[in-house]
């Protein structure tokens, strides 16, 4: 078998490459657009709202320029003043990232009529895939499986009830322009059905100004998994294996991994297939997922395909040994794919686990604010796709990822303890993130015996936590006396070498030393 | 220099004294073998009688953190000299209760207004950051005696959002 990563310089050299690529992101993401653009040498154009200009991004890109206030429907959302920048600073193509308009079929459409590439599928195929219920309809005529159920929104909870007892209980109402579980209800039984029905109506009204409901068998504990897909303009179409979605919180995906537990290379293959003919009805090009629902049984099905780029591809590039940004932008170009599907091979496992601003000992609230220490790991089999730095201030305005920790290895065990070191090299000071939880999972005997579901992490979280508290106590005791003769000593040096209290810095009064802090204490006492 | 530390709830007493670059160490009378290096900003190096630790500090609005390795202890320290270190920890659940921002945001609503009776663990705002609308819940039984960041404020993390008695 031919290695599909060696013949990646193989591209066709017929085509022009973009010069100038105008990223319409913030974060991560953006970073690991303009580390491709450079990497292929193009300009990388970034873009930033009030609040990121000292964001990691701004500070990476050959350029940047500034789009609005902080609301992301001022800025990252406002395709008017993207496509003005794409404009000003003569981009020829613009890659959107995930989230914010990458799945916007109108902007999409916006960039063809600017004459800029929008690298992502055509406003058509997002068209199709936007609308669950209309993905359904395209599907269900293809012959891919899908969860029993409606491909049309609900008119009644009559009719609701009516195919309810067809399919049987539980069922599960959906937002046909749903996401992010909202506008979502499980219902057990008849009796539930009407409130429920009204309530994801309203929810969907609310979230994405379309109250198309419809109504599908609920899968009992089933597995999220999803398989990749790669399109380019010309008709060829390979998928690159699949990703274990299924750890997830709030319908939010925390931990992923390449290849699944439980997905075998004949499972791979009809799941892998199943997913080209998905992407062949949809006339799909570039980067897109197919995500599938996995029963207890492996039967799979059809669920909904993002066209985007995921969050968690880094997975995938690991164990195929291609870089997926690349070749979105090679496709944008009208390249042709490099390699056939039977070039495609499996190496070894990845898991991404994504670091949040949030606080595990405290409901997972968001914790942005500012980073005071920053340590970050290195070594075998590690990757680190990050957007933040030390001194940075995590703005409150967006998503709170700040960075994702991507762990590889021959085999899973390799690739989990190559990740629980590097989580143990991993420090953020300042704020709070979820790190501690990563420990929690990769250690856990379900999860290391690859019993995973969607409900995983929930009964996780409730079970007491394994208890942490060591015989480490009296260094920290030790510790706290040094850091207080060494604040004292350099507040006498007024070197500025030992800061006493970032709290402080951050309240923007002045540093005091460690003594000043103690007599204040005091003089409260 | 004596001081007395308190680790998660646990009391030493240490004595330290540097010369140049090393240091001399007593923990609850006992002698410790102690070499401490600041490898930067708020990291410490320290070894102790072999053993190699990296204790990481980290101090929010109200406490002072240290981590060793995974572990993170709540830290107070105090000169035993001075008075006021020997009256803390005095009566906590009587009084008025301050509930604080725990993150920045921007108070979404009001849930309990002012004068209005509440349990424990009921909620009296809620405040929105990073799109995530997040509860926050009154320490206490009493009264909300006063809502000081009102509906649709920006406030930092540690400000004062209302005050229950």
């Amino acid at each position: 078998m031919r290695d599909a990563g060696r013949n990646h310089e193989s591209f066709s050299q017929l085509t022009v490459m973009f010069k100038k690529i105008l990223i319409a992101n913030r974060g991560e993401i953006a970073v690991r657009v303009i580390r491709a653009c450079r990497e292929l040498g193009i300009t990388s154009i970034a873009v930033y709202s009030d609040v990121d200009r000292a964001s990691l991004h701004v500070r990476k890109a050959d350029e940047a320029y500034h789009i609005g206030p902080p609301a992301a429907t001022e800025s990252y959302l406002n395709m008017a003043k993207i496509l003005d920048v794409a404009k000003r600073s003569g981009a020829d193509a613009i890659h959107p990232g995930y989230g914010f308009l990458s799945e916007n079929a109108k902007f999409a459409q916006a960039c063809a009529d600017a004459g800029v590439k929008f690298i992502g599928p055509s406003p058509a195929s997002m068209e199709m895939m936007g609308s669950k219920t209309r993905a359904r309809q395209e599907m269900e005529k293809a012959g891919v499986p899908f969860v029993p159920g409606t491909s049309r929104g609900l008119e009644s909870a009559a009719q609701g009830l009516q195919v309810a007892a067809k399919i049987g209980y539980p069922v599960m109402l959906k937002a046909a322009a749903g996401g992010g579980g909202k506008g979502m209800r499980l219902v057990h039984t008849p009796e539930e059905l009407k409130p429920a029905l009204e309530a994801a109506q309203s929810e969907a009204e609310r979230a994405f100004g379309d109250r198309e409901v419809y109504v599908e068998k609920a899968i009992v504990d089933p597995r999220h998994i999803e398989m990749q897909v790669l399109a380019d303009e010309h008709g060829n179409t390979v998928y690159l294996g699949e990703r274990e979605c299924s750890i997830q919180r709030r319908h939010q995906k925390v931990l992923e991994e390449s290849p699944s537990p439980i997905v075998d290379a004949e499972m791979r293959q009809r799941m892998g297939e199943v997913a080209v003919r998905v992407a062949k009805t949809a006339g799909y090009t570039n980067a897109g997922t197919v995500e599938f629902l996995v029963d207890q049984d492996r039967n799979f099905y059809f669920l909904e395909m993002n066209t985007r780029l995921q969050v968690e591809h880094p997975v995938t590039e690991l164990v195929v040994g291609l870089d997926l940004v690349h070749l979105q932008i090679r496709i944008a170009a009208g390249e042709k794919l490099p390699f056939a599907q039977d070039d495609i091979q499996i190496r070894g496992h990845a898991i991404e686990c994504r670091i949040y601003a949030e606080d595990p000992d405290n409901n997972y609230f968001p914790s942005p604010g500012k980073i005071t220490l920053l340590l970050s790991p290195s070594g075998p089999g590690i990757r680190r796709d990050s957007g933040m730095y030390e001194g940075w201030t995590v703005p409150i305005d967006y998503d709170p990822l700040l960075a994702k920790l991507i762990g590889y290895g021959t085999d899973r065990p390799q690739a989990i303890s190559r990740l629980v070191r590097a989580l143990h090299e991993y420090f953020v000071g300042g704020i709070k993130t979820n790190i501690s939880l990563f420990r929690r999972i990769l250690t856990d005997a379900d999860f290391q015996a690859g019993r995973l579901d969607t409900g995983y992490l929930d009964r996780l979280l409730k079970s007491k936590p394994p208890e942490e508290k060591g015989e480490d106590a009296t260094a920290a005791a030790i510790a706290a006396g040094i850091f207080a003769i060494l604040d004292a000593a350099s507040a006498i040096a007024g070197n500025g070498n030992s800061s006493p209290n970032p709290a402080n810095e951050m309240n923007g009064r002045t540093t005091v030393s460690g003594w000043k802090r103690t007599a204040r204490v005091e003089g409260l006492g | 220099m004596v001081y007395d530390v308190t680790i998660d709830g646990k009391d030493y007493r240490l004595e330290l004294e540097r010369a140049d670059a090393s240091w001399r160490c007593r923990l609850d009378g006992r002698e410790v073998q102690l070499d401490a290096v600041l490898a930067r900003r708020d990291v410490l190096s320290i070894l102790i009688g072999g053993t190699a630790y990296e204790i990481k500090r980290e101090c929010t609005p109200t406490d002072m953190h240290l981590w060793v390795g995974r572990v993170r202890y709540v830290a107070e320290l105090r000169d035993p000299r001075s008075l006021g270190s020997r009256k803390r920890a005095a009566a906590d659940d009587k009084g008025p209760k301050k509930l604080l921002a725990p993150m920045p945001g921007k108070v979404v609503r009001v849930l309990i207004g002012e004068r209005h009776p509440v349990d424990a663990g009921e909620s009296i705002l809620v405040v929105e950051a990073m799109k995530m609308q997040n509860e926050i819940k009154s320490p206490k039984k009493g009264t909300v005696q006063k809502i000081v960041a009102a509906e649709g404020s920006n406030v930092n993390a540690g400000d004062v959002l209302a005050i229950v008695e």
